[in-house]
This record gives structure tokens, C-alpha cells and sequence, in this order.
């Protein structure tokens, strides 16, 4: 069976995929990667869909040993990387023989990364979805993050895994969203960004907020000048989702990440736009970030752009893999 | 019904029905979420409903975008009517209250001056309406609670509340399918799984339905926790 063997299990490294859709309704949430610009490259370059499911791995990663030789590609926050010893570039396929030891070391730069590997892995579904609920100990590797020990199944790979080493990947420009310490994060107002006072609303703009040591994939809670509303008014709850900043009566916002609950009854300041979660998703505590606002048009403009953008590179690799190929 | 609507996220609409909490309106959009579900519309990924309103999850690479989501939604909407609202069932959920499995018990007595055993009284004579179910897996909203027992938080929230632990928080009652930390008065606990992530169904309570609690005594929960663990394996 080809497999691969988990031998350290680095900080914090679970299954996940593009989300579980249709059972928020049974309050399960839609979980998924933190970051999916960097899982669907990553995927991409092993030509994967997608939304196939890939390790996301935060802070400091696994070491693994193949029992098979296969395809990976890592994306994400800069890790350092190493198979058997060597040095080895993320955003790009790499090949790994069986019995070789891959090592992805202390986050550098970032905070996530993603491992994909061709064919994907091969863990059973729990309501359409690989991803882990650790909440509910569902999905991913026994509903669990990896421990030593643990032994991943990978399904069969029907492409040829290349005999020489492949030397292009992802360019440099795409990791932009990952540097700094200081991150800006597009925003549009929320559905109670009326309830706050003008001066708040001015205040959410105009100064920083540190991302706290509470902050896990459920929600960033940030630290910050606090945000008051102008009553104390109660508000029924309703659906959030990934990316809704709330604000809770103490007045220091939380948003709400991939694993957030699927309603919530704190109002709503803001949502940040899709295309601007991996800039989140690679910030750690410590990070700052300041919110700036856009609408509604622009934030579905970038999102039409990013896709557009995606189909090009999902293009850019299979002209890549085509030559590989030929080259054979 | 009169409704607004707008943008939760790129790939997400609420439609509003009514601010406030109300049976009627309830009734309304849990219709709705079961009808919009009906239509099998592609690129539909989930369709949430709340106390008043529903939120529809979308593809805009397949739907088409915001615009077009609305216009479809308004169309649909004219349809509703339609449909029968789905039966309401009534749940009965037993529930041991007090000793080990209800640490709170006595201090809600306490609080209200009365004996633990008129508290577990009024708590299982209740009916109670399930509003909506959402923030955690298979937790259920209810609405019914009696004034008579309404109790606030604990003051410093337990780190570890068990699976299945039936509390009370100001005038809410509920129960808590998965171990979680907690602030809620936990006064019982029953043995009835609420969230099976194996079944067609996750969450064992559905919006619309009737919970009503009935006092077993803790060989009775014993036995019950037995059989389900016995029939897991």
C-alpha cells in the first residue's frame, strides 16, 4: 500500500480540503484550508483539483518517510524544507523515492503551509468533505491533528512520476500577501457596521490591531482601540462566516476563520473579502493588520480576477507538465 | 412575506425576513430553506436558516455573481407558498438531573428559592421549540424556557463540559452535544447522541420540532449510555 509515515508531526498539522458545504444547516462548520490560494497551487502543480485535500501545516512542520515514490508540491509561508538532508525550493513539484525522509522545519516567513500529493490522500469522506473537525473529531486523520506514529494512505497515482528534477514553479510575485509583520486586509462593512459609532467606525480604519496568542483556525481575536456601538441593542443570531469580523461587547473584534461556528449573534463590523483571507491566514500572533475599506463591487471584481488569475497558472502547469512529458 | 437582502461575502446572501424572534416568521423560513434546497439549483453549496432569515451559500463562477443570485432568489420567493412546512416532530429527550451529571442543579434552586425537585419540574413540563440549530454542530436554539427558572451564567464558565449536558442560560435552555467549555447552568445530562456524524441526518433535532425533557434516574441513564455504547461497536 503506498503510504506515508509520520515520524515527527510538527506543531499543529491536520487534513484539510476546500470545505464541507451543506450541513451548516446541522451547525457543523464548513471548515477547509486557511489558506487556499497556496492548497490550490499546491494542488495544481501535482495537477490535483483544487480542492483536493492537502496537510496544512502551521508554525513548524512534519517529518515524514515516503513508502512510495511520489509527487508533492509544499506552498505556503516559508518553511525550511529538506529531503534526506538536501535542501529542497516549496512552490514547485518535487519527486520523493521511496524511503526518503522529508522534513519541513520552523516557519520563517508566514505562518501555513500546504503539502499536496499527486493523486491525493486517501482518507474516507465524512459528509462530502477530508476535512478535520477536531471540535467534533471528524474527518481528516481519525478527526485529529497527525502524531508520530501515524500512517497516511495515499490514493494511486496515474501519472509517471518524472525522472529528473522539475525546475520551474510559482513565481515569486504570487507570495507576496506572505511578508511583513504589518499586514493591510481589504474589507467591506459588515451588516451592523451602522450599529457603531462614527468615531469606531473611524477608529477600524485608522489604527492597527495585533493579532493575539488566542487565535486558532476558529478565530483571530485581536487586540486593538476598543469599538463601541451606539446602543445596546441586542441582535438575534444569523449565519457568519469565514472572514466576518464580529465584535463582542468588550469591543476588541474577532474574525471568524475557516473552522468558525456557522451562526453567530455579535454584530457585524465588517467582512473581509475573499481574496484577502491568505493574507490572514499567514498572519501570527504578534502580526498587525489594518483593515481598509473597500465595496462590495471591487471585492467581487478581485474575486473574478483572482479565479481568472487561477485558471492561468492551472494553464501555465499543464503546458509545464506537457513538456516534461515530451520530453520523455 | 416582506424581506430584504444582502451580501454576507462574495459567495454568500442572507435574505431577512423579520429583526425580531417569532414563531410565525420561523415557520416562514425554515419553508424557504426547504424549498430554495428542492429546486437543486447548480452551484448552490448550502443553504442556512436562522431565527428570520436564510442564508444561501453560492458558486459565482456557476450561479453567475450577486445580481443574478438575488434575481433568482426574488423569483423563488414569489413560489414559496407552495410548499407544505415540513411536519413538526416531537423529540423527547430523558435527561437525569442533578448529582454528578447536574452540578448546577442546587444552585439554581437556590437562586430561585425552591427545591431541586420543583426546578427539574418545571424544566421537563416545558415545551420547547426548536428555532434554529447552528453554532456548534447539532446544537439546537429553543425557545419555551419558563421565567419561573431562567438563571444567569456561572460567573466563571467550566473548561470541560460533558457531551449531552443539559443547561440553562438566562432564559434559554439547551443541550450540549459535543464537550465544550461552557458558562451555561449544566442541570442534567441525557444519554441521546444530538449530533451522529455518520447519519443521513447529523444533527438528531430538526428546526420545528417539539423538545420535551423527561426525568430518568441515573441506573435508567447508565443503562441507556450502555446500549448506545454497545451498539457503536
Amino acid at each position: 500500500m503506498s503510504a506515508i509515515q509520520v515520524i515527527h508531526s510538527g506543531f499543529f498539522t491536520t487534513v484539510q480540503d476546500g470545505g464541507r458545504f451543506g450541513y451548516q444547516k446541522a451547525g457543523v462548520s464548513v471548515g477547509g484550508v486557511m489558506d487556499s490560494f497556496a492548497s490550490r497551487l499546491a494542488n495544481l502543480l501535482v495537477r490535483n483539483g483544487p480542492n483536493e485535500a492537502t496537510l496544512e501545516i502551521t508554525m513548524s512542520g512534519p517529518t515524514l518517510r515516503f513508502e512510495t515514490d511520489a509527487l508533492l508540491a509544499i506552498c505556503g509561508g516559508s518553511f525550511r524544507c529538506t529531503l534526506n538532508g538536501e535542501s529542497v525550493s516549496m512552490w514547485k513539484p518535487l519527486v520523493a523515492r521511496s524511503g526518503d525522509i522529508l522534513s519541513i522545519g520552523a516557519c520563517q516567513n508566514g505562518y501555513r503551509a500546504y503539502v499536496a500529493f499527486a493523486g491525493g490522500l486517501n482518507i474516507p469522506l465524512v459528509m462530502n468533505s477530508r476535512s478535520t473537525h477536531v471540535q467534533a473529531h471528524i474527518g481528516g486523520f481519525h478527526g485529529r491533528s497527525l502524531q508520530p506514529g501515524d500512517v497516511l494512505p495515499l490514493r494511486s497515482n496515474t501519472l509517471t512520476i518524472p525522472e529528473s528534477p522539475i525546475r520551474w514553479g510559482i513565481a515569486f510575485s504570487a507570495r507576496n500577501y506572505i511578508n511583513g509583520k504589518r499586514k493591510i486586509v481589504r474589507v467591506v462593512e459588515g451588516p451592523e457596521y451602522h450599529m457603531f459609532t462614527e468615531q469606531s467606525q473611524e477608529r477600524f480604519f485608522s489604527s492597527t490591531y495585533e493579532v493575539t496568542t488566542q487565535s486558532d483556525r476558529m478565530g483571530y481575536r485581536l487586540q486593538g482601540q476598543a469599538l463601541e456601538r451606539k446602543t445596546n441593542q441586542e441582535m438575534i443570531s444569523e449565519a457568519v462566516t469565514f472572514g466576518t469580523i464580529q465584535v463582542p461587547k468588550k469591543g476588541q473584534p474577532i474574525v471568524l476563520m475557516a473552522d468558525c461556528q456557522t451562526t453567530g449573534g455579535y454584530p457585524r463590523i465588517a467582512q473581509v473579502i475573499s481574496v484577502d483571507l491568505p493574507i490572514l491566514a499567514q498572519a501570527r500572533p504578534g502580526d498587525h493588520i489594518q483593515f481598509q475599506k473597500v465595496s462590495w463591487q471591487e471585492a467581487r471584481q478581485l474575486y473574478t480576477e483572482r479565479e481568472q488569475q487561477m485558471k492561468r497558472w492551472k494553464r501555465m502547469i499543464q503546458q509545464k507538465w506537457r513538456e516534461v512529458h515530451d520530453a520523455h | 412575506m416582506d424581506y430584504t437582502m444582502f451580501p454576507l461575502s462574495e459567495y454568500a446572501v442572507t435574505v431577512r425576513f423579520s429583526a425580531e424572534v417569532d414563531e410565525a416568521v420561523n415557520d416562514y423560513v425554515h419553508r424557504v430553506a426547504i424549498f430554495l434546497e428542492q429546486q437543486k439549483k447548480n452551484g448552490i453549496l448550502d443553504i442556512v436558516p436562522t431565527f428570520s432569515s436564510v442564508t444561501v451559500y453560492y458558486d459565482p463562477l456557476v450561479v453567475g455573481g450577486y445580481e443574478e443570485m438575488c434575481e433568482w432568489l426574488r423569483t423563488e420567493l414569489e413560489r414559496v407558498e407552495q410548499v407544505e412546512a415540513p411536519p413538526s416532530r416531537t423529540v423527547v429527550i430523558p435527561v437525569c438531573y442533578g448529582g454528578e451529571f447536574g452540578p448546577d442543579l442546587e444552585e439554581v434552586a437556590r437562586f430561585h428559592g425552591m427545591t431541586e425537585d420543583e426546578v427539574i419540574a418545571i424544566h421537563a413540563q416545558g415545551r420547547y421549540r426548536v428555532y434554529m440549530i447552528g453554532f456548534a454542530p447539532g446544537f439546537a436554539y429553543l425557545g419555551g424556557l419558563s421565567p419561573k427558572i431562567a438563571t444567569p451564567r456561572r460567573a466563571t464558565p467550566r473548561t470541560h463540559v460533558p457531551a449531552g449536558s443539559v443547561g440553562i442560560a438566562g432564559n434559554q435552555t439547551g443541550v450540549y452535544p459535543l464537550a465544550t467549555p461552557g458558562g451555561w447552568q449544566i442541570i442534567g445530562r441525557t444519554p441521546l447522541a444530538l449530533f451522529r456524524p455518520h447519519h443521513e441526518e447529523p444533527s438528531l433535532l430538526r428546526a420545528g420540532d417539539i423538545v420535551q425533557f423527561c426525568p430518568i434516574t441515573e441506573e435508567q441513564y447508565r443503562m441507556w449510555d450502555d446500549e448506545r455504547h454497545s451498539s457503536n461497536t
